[in-house]
């Protein structure tokens, strides 16, 4: 596959006008690579396509599985609905604190947990094995060891760290309660990536710098970073997108109360729990629109590219 | 697997010998089906009630096989799973264990059968009129009442020897007793969740108002509904409640009490079991009384729950499962389970009745239990039970449900006006299916 898209892709080097340089062979070639590809694009159409599509006709409706006989077209009137809303909003706001505060925090503590693996010299398997532990454990399993935690009588931190007070009752403690479970958990995940990296950082390339006398702060911001763009960027877009569609740690900690509902709470609570599935599949909608623009951003305007992908993020 | 032909089984072996086994598991199944109808009953978690599907499925000679299929303990799980698979058009649910607040909603989506002729007349037969009206719709029976539940005010007459006939005395006597330093907070279940609602419910009936009128298609939150908000918010503004208020459901509230945090609680009568297991050397001073009331001389309407049966529109056998739902819920049994389980008759013969469980022996609290043993506070329950407040019956519960628990949160910041006029236009957005539950 490649090798035909290189041909085609460099166009200086074979003839010109059109392309017609394929002989009968590569064409036979083509015509078979989108056979054998035909079967997966029609499988990814159908389990991806048709739910988004489905999903984008119902939030064009009036339609709540309680009052099956009031179903109608709509137009755009669930989007005026949510988009009017003030829960919607609440929602969106908190979601977007917890996305940009959490994966902050994560960024810097895994470049630090990067850079300390990639140091590591003894039980190097070890430590790194150790450092995953937390990306391992399920989210909803955690999350009900720090709602435990943080609970007043059964909670070793409530006791210790909260006096008589409940901090899951209140709006800032429990926000940033969330975010220490995000951060705790997926660290190590931004952590291996950036680890990924660190490997392309050549150590010719950091041994010139100390000789041209740059001291560790500046070998780490003008070597290191700009070598490990590519990987930081992939680590961000990985994870901004995780965290904006947060759902399961704010349904066992708080299960959005005090205004810690997130997009992905709401949408549930309306779609599965209220049965809406007009106002639901628009907020679904809207959440994938969402994310769509936070990925157009991190590809197009910060120029990260996909892993694998040889382009080294320039455009 | 790896390439399999070094060392065990090659790998087609094992899968023919999956297949052959799953097959033949299958066969067996279905031959065991062939013998009678099997009846799918979902229902929530309940210790006893193997017992009363045994006794039914005996009963049934053959003719059916009631399966008891445990749903979640988390009534907005049940929920959500039960409507989820029968919007699916799923035929292999039978009966179904529906929360009262469910029925209008089960009805209206299509989901429910109405009961009609002899089966509505014996689902009807000797039942308190309160459950009953979470079981219609539209003046249409969708189910059958299984029980009903009702909560009371509990205190302890060490700190109030007599229990306050009204709020205003109850909160007068809580901060009199956190003036001198006893325990005096006011116990409830105040999270953000369906337990604040129907302490609304509760204070909004016992105020003589309405959340919404009474063919449930419009928002009424008249003065009565304005009043309880004031309440609400003077019982958790003036410090007589636990701090971790809006974290408090059942068995936080129910905890808290019997850690000696509190004066009155305001609890389902499945605390007096609990108080009676953990703290036997106290249990003489665990009292009980009806709710207080908001106007002195009005008795309060308190809330009510409970289960009904529903038979499935799907289901592919429901002359039986009607039968069998008659039989779960039968006087007997619904007795069997109040004795074992603790869920309160919605049949009112049972409040008056005598004997014990096993009527050839003598009464004994411990192993042949009576409802006087039993339910040593079923005169309080039964004198609830005779006027009480029924949640507002529309199909749209669940999404009033979760606004008004919204909105409440947290009842100290609630300001009466202000408040009951975000209500009526969040509710009747809710009502509409237009707006967004948070």
């Amino acid at each position: 596959m490649s090798t035909v898209e290189d041909v085609s892709t460099t166009p200086q080097t074979t003839a010109k006008p059109g392309k017609p340089a394929l002989s009968e062979g590569k064409r036979a070639e083509r015509r078979l690579g989108w056979l054998l590809c035909a079967p997966a694009a029609f499988v990814m159409v159908a389990v991806t396509g048709y739910p988004i599509a489905y999903s984008i006709w119902l939030s064009l409706q009036r339609y709540d599985l309680r009052f099956p006989n009031d179903t109608e077209f709509v137009g755009l009137a669930n989007y005026a609905a949510v988009l009017s809303d003030s829960y919607w909003w609440t929602a969106f706001a908190t979601t977007v604190v917890l996305t940009v505060v959490s994966v902050a925090i994560e960024l810097v503590l895994g470049m630090l947990l990067a850079l300390i693996m990639h140091r590591t010299l003894v039980g190097r398997g070890l430590v790194r094995t150790v450092a995953l532990i937390p990306y391992g454990i399920v989210t909803v399993v955690a999350a009900f060891s720090w709602y435990y935690a943080w609970t007043p009588d059964t909670g070793y931190l409530a006791n210790i760290l909260a006096g008589d007070s409940a901090p899951l009752t209140q709006y800032l403690p429990s926000m940033a309660i969330i975010i220490l479970a995000e951060v705790w958990k997926t660290t190590p995940f931004m952590a291996l990536l950036l680890m990924a990296g660190l490997a392309l950082v050549p150590d010719d390339l950091l041994k010139a710098a100390a000789m041209d006398g740059a001291n560790g702060w500046q070998r780490f911001i003008k070597v290191m970073v700009p070598v490990m763009k590519p990987a930081i960027l992939v680590a961000l877009l990985f994870r901004t997108l995780d965290a904006f569609r947060i759902f399961d740690n704010i349904y066992v900690l708080t299960g959005g109360q005090n205004d810690t509902s997130s997009v992905s709470m709401q949408t549930y609570n309306n779609l599965i729990k209220g049965l809406n599935l007009g106002i639901g599949s628009t907020m679904s909608v809207l959440i994938f629109i969402t994310v769509a623009i936070i990925a157009f951003i991190f590809i197009k305007l910060f120029g990260t590219a996909a892993p694998g992908s040889d382009q080294g993020g320039k455009r | 697997m790896g390439n399999g032909t070094s060392r065990g089984r090659p790998p087609g072996r094992i899968a023919a010998a999956v297949g052959v086994s799953v097959l033949t598991a299958g066969l067996v199944t279905a031959c065991g089906s062939e013998e009678g109808i099997t009846l799918n009953l979902y229902y929530a978690p309940e210790d006893t009630f193997q017992t009363v599907v045994d006794n039914c499925n005996a009963k049934a000679a053959g003719r059916y096989n009631i399966v008891y299929n445990k749903l979640q303990r988390g009534a907005d799980d049940q929920r959500v799973q039960m409507a989820r698979r029968l919007a699916a058009g799923d035929d292999g649910l039978d009966i179904l264990g529906l929360d009262v607040t469910w029925v209008p909603e089960f009805a209206e989506a299509g989901w429910a059968e109405e009961w009609t002729g002899a089966n509505r007349d014996q689902a009807e037969a000797g039942v308190l009129p309160g459950p009953l009206a979470t079981a219609t719709w539209n003046g249409k029976l969708y189910a059958a009442t299984k029980n009903t539940n009702v909560q009371l005010l509990w205190y302890d007459d060490r700190i109030t020897p007599q229990p306050p006939e009204t709020w205003d005395e109850m909160i007068a006597e809580a901060e009199q007793l956190k003036a001198a330093g006893k325990p005096h907070n006011i116990l409830f279940t105040g999270a953000q969740y369906e337990g604040l609602v129907v302490i609304y419910n509760t204070l909004v009936a016992s105020a003589g108002g309405h959340i919404l009128s009474d063919d449930g298609k419009s928002v009424v939150m008249d003065e009565g509904a304005v009043q309880a908000l004031e309440i609400l918010k003077r019982v958790t503004s003036s410090g007589i409640t636990d701090p971790s208020l809006t974290n408090m459901k059942e068995d936080e509230t129910r905890q808290a009490f019997q850690r000696g945090n509190g004066a009155f609680e305001l609890n389902w009568p499945f605390v007096y079991a609990s108080y009676a297991e953990e703290q036997p050397q106290d249990l003489p001073h665990f009292k009980w009384s009806t709710y207080p009331a908001v106007d002195p001389g009005v008795p309060a309407r308190t809330t009510i729950g409970g289960y009904d049966l529903a038979v499935s529109s799907t289901s592919k056998h429901k002359p039986e499962a009607f039968e069998a739902a008659l039989c779960l819920r039968s006087q007997e049994n619904q007795k069997f389970s109040a004795l074992n389980d603790g869920v309160p008759p919605s049949i009112e013969a049972l409040y008056t009745d005598e004997t014990p469980l096993d009527p050839t022996k003598p009464v004994n609290a411990d192993d042949n239990p009576s409802m006087a043993t039993a339910y040593p506070m079923r005169d309080a329950i039964f004198a609830a039970l005779k006027d009480p407040a029924v949640r507002p019956l529309t199909p749209a519960y669940q999404s009033l449900s979760t606004v008004i628990s919204k909105v409440l949160s947290p009842p100290s910041e609630i300001d009466p006006q202000k408040t009951a006029e975000e209500l009526r236009t969040k509710l009747t957005d809710a009502l509409n299916s237009k707006g967004v539950i948070p």
